[in-house]
């Protein structure tokens, strides 16, 4: 692990989203720092604001109040176009509807990621070893109907760490998944995390699952109810 | 990348992918038929002018290019022919028939026939009296007339005397006179053919008659002719108009409405590209390129259904109208469906563009 300096650091984060004439504070002065090369599980009951914290760190949400630094980088007050910035190079995101599209090949489905990237080309040759690694390599050419719901998440792994992300979000990876093949993918983003140095934080509701990471981070009502490290 | 993901996408929604190419189609079709029906009636017309094989034409003071009043005395051509080069002269009288397609001709047979050199009959033969009638086998196919038949027209009952090959003027001939007498034209004519001694003294010949009848309108046959364009025929660049802004406002539309099904239908998957870090653009132009595909495969399905009218109106109504096929219209058509069809999409493209990515992975 790097430790250097917080990867992540979060401050008074807080969130407030108006529904209609009501407003919903989801996150109520969060604070966090994840180091670089770090597997953080958040773990919480619903509502209780861990997928509001990813849409943050994931730049499909912008923050309320409170600082948000991920690299160095503040991502308070930033543009639209800043945050798509954000989702095409420094973070990847793992769904748990896998969310692939459906009418590209599983390996098109991780050549758009690069597309959108604007890195064209073949794959590198260390891509193709995680492929291997991820045992999706002789499945690449098939449409996402004819996957299995665990090759379909690693698909979307691959996917996500295509462009080498500083920090892979995983929202519930193994919720639509077997026992079996929940703990292929848990066990496969661990050895990502081992070997790559990938920073990965996954919120779950499931305790086997939240105990693959380095760190269990508990939130509760907009608060993260676990003490820092 | 981008094109295989709009390949893809067309290929996956086939249904929509068809209906919209068809629509499209049908629109560019519209467009080329109509054009080609304006440019093939007009032509048909020249060739049978042309038919005549007169040098000159000479029309009533005031008339229109197609008369169809007798504006002249019939004397006239009795004058014409005194004058120098002039070989023979015909009066016609021409009244609408049966359609506004078809007119029918009052012609002195044995007057016509010297000009021209007779019609070539494919069964029956000319008028023997006046109540008899000549018609091609265009007009003969499509009615479904045969040689010594009774038919009407202008309320007057007439016997088939022949049947005549297309290309000499007109479909419908009868006894000049009789039809004089029918339309209140007695003594009248419409138009004057002239043959010269030779077309080489056509320049000459119409000085010389403009000098003897003056106000006559005196058409060398290539001036003549040339007056047959969509420019000089009432209304019809007015009506070419408004049919092809009709059928861009349907391609339009249905355009619009199936971008607009097709952004909701794929929520979801734009919310995943807005999510790997595509930009509004990046969307927008997805969207855009699947439209001008449509446009394109919709452009060439029309031209390709416009010989598929030209086949039929040509096997079910050749008396009536003739299409051409117009190839100088082409990439207008395709211009014109490719800018309603992108018109049509901007909306439903834009609207995608600024999906919100969470409510749009929300989508189910």
């Amino acid at each position: 692990m790097n430790n250097s300096g917080p990867l992540i650091s979060i401050r008074g984060l807080r969130k407030i989203y108006h529904t209609g004439d009501v407003e919903v504070q989801a996150l109520r002065g969060v604070d966090l720092d994840v180091q670089a090369g770090e597997f953080v599980s958040i773990v919480g009951p619903s509502g209780s604001g861990k997928s509001t914290l990813f849409h943050i760190l994931g730049g499909l949400a912008s923050p309320t109040e409170g600082t948000i630094h991920i690299a160095g980088r503040d991502l308070f007050g930033i543009s639209d176009a800043e945050r798509t910035e954000l989702r095409k190079t420094t973070v990847g995101f793992v769904f748990q509807k896998y969310n692939l599209l459906p009418t590209l090949t599983a390996r098109c489905n991780i050549e758009i990621a690069r597309h959108i990237a604007h890195r064209n080309g073949p794959l590198d040759p260390q891509f193709i070893q995680v492929l291997k690694l991820l045992g999706i390599e002789k499945r690449l050419d098939h449409k996402p109907r004819a996957l299995s719901g665990g090759e379909q998440q690693r698909v979307a792994i691959a996917r996500a760490i295509v462009n080498h992300p500083a920090i892979l979000l995983a929202d519930e990876p193994t919720g639509n998944l077997d026992t079996e093949n929940s703990n292929a993918v848990l066990a496969l983003l661990r050895d990502l995390n081992d070997r790559l140095g990938q920073t990965i934080l996954i919120i779950t509701h499931n305790p086997e699952a939240a105990a693959y990471g380095h760190r269990i981070v508990h939130m509760r009502d907009g608060h993260i109810v676990t003490p820092q490290p | 990348m981008t094109n295989q993901l709009v390949l893809e996408n067309l290929k996956h929604r086939w249904v929509r992918t068809l209906l919209g190419v068809l629509i499209i189609g049908v629109q560019v079709m519209i467009v080329l038929a109509l054009v080609g029906l304006s440019q093939g009636t007009l032509n048909e017309q020249v060739t049978r002018t042309r038919g005549v094989g007169a040098d000159i034409v000479i029309r009533a003071p005031n008339s229109a290019v197609i008369s169809m009043a007798g504006g002249m005395p019939a004397g006239v051509v009795a004058k014409v022919q005194q004058q120098p080069h002039v070989k023979d002269a015909a009066g016609v009288l021409q009244q609408p028939g049966s359609d506004i397609f078809n007119y029918i001709t009052g012609l002195d047979l044995a007057q016509f026939d010297k000009l021209t050199g007779g019609f070539r009959f494919t069964s029956g033969g000319e008028l023997q009296g006046p109540n008899d009638v000549m018609l091609d086998t265009f007009y003969a196919g499509q009615h479904q007339y045969h040689v010594g038949q009774t038919i009407t027209l202008l309320n007057h009952a007439w016997r088939v005397s022949g049947l005549f090959e297309p290309g000499m003027l007109t479909r419908i001939v009868v006894p000049l006179a009789t039809l004089q007498d029918l339309t209140a034209n007695t003594g009248k004519v419409s138009m004057v053919y002239v043959k010269l001694d030779s077309p080489a003294n056509t320049e000459l010949a119409e000085k010389q008659l403009s000098a003897v009848l003056r106000g006559y309108r005196i058409n060398s046959m290539e001036e003549f002719t040339s007056l047959y364009s969509v420019n000089n025929v009432p209304m019809l660049k007015e009506f070419t108009w408004v049919v092809i802004g009709l059928g861009s406002l349907v391609g339009f539309l249905a355009v619009f409405l199936s971008m607009y099904t097709a952004v909701l239908e794929r929520t979801r998957e734009i919310g995943i590209l807005k999510a790997l870090g595509a930009s509004p653009g990046y969307v927008l132009n997805i969207l855009l390129r699947e439209t001008a595909l449509l446009a394109i495969a919709g452009s060439i399905l029309g031209i390709l259904l416009s010989f598929v009218t030209r086949f039929v109106i040509h096997n079910v109504i050749p008396a009536s109208l003739t299409q051409a096929i117009v190839p100088f219209w082409w990439p207008i058509a395709g211009a014109i469906a490719l800018a309603g069809a992108l018109l049509g999409a901007l909306y439903p493209g834009l609207k995608a563009a600024r999906h919100d990515p969470i409510e749009a992975l929300a989508y189910e």
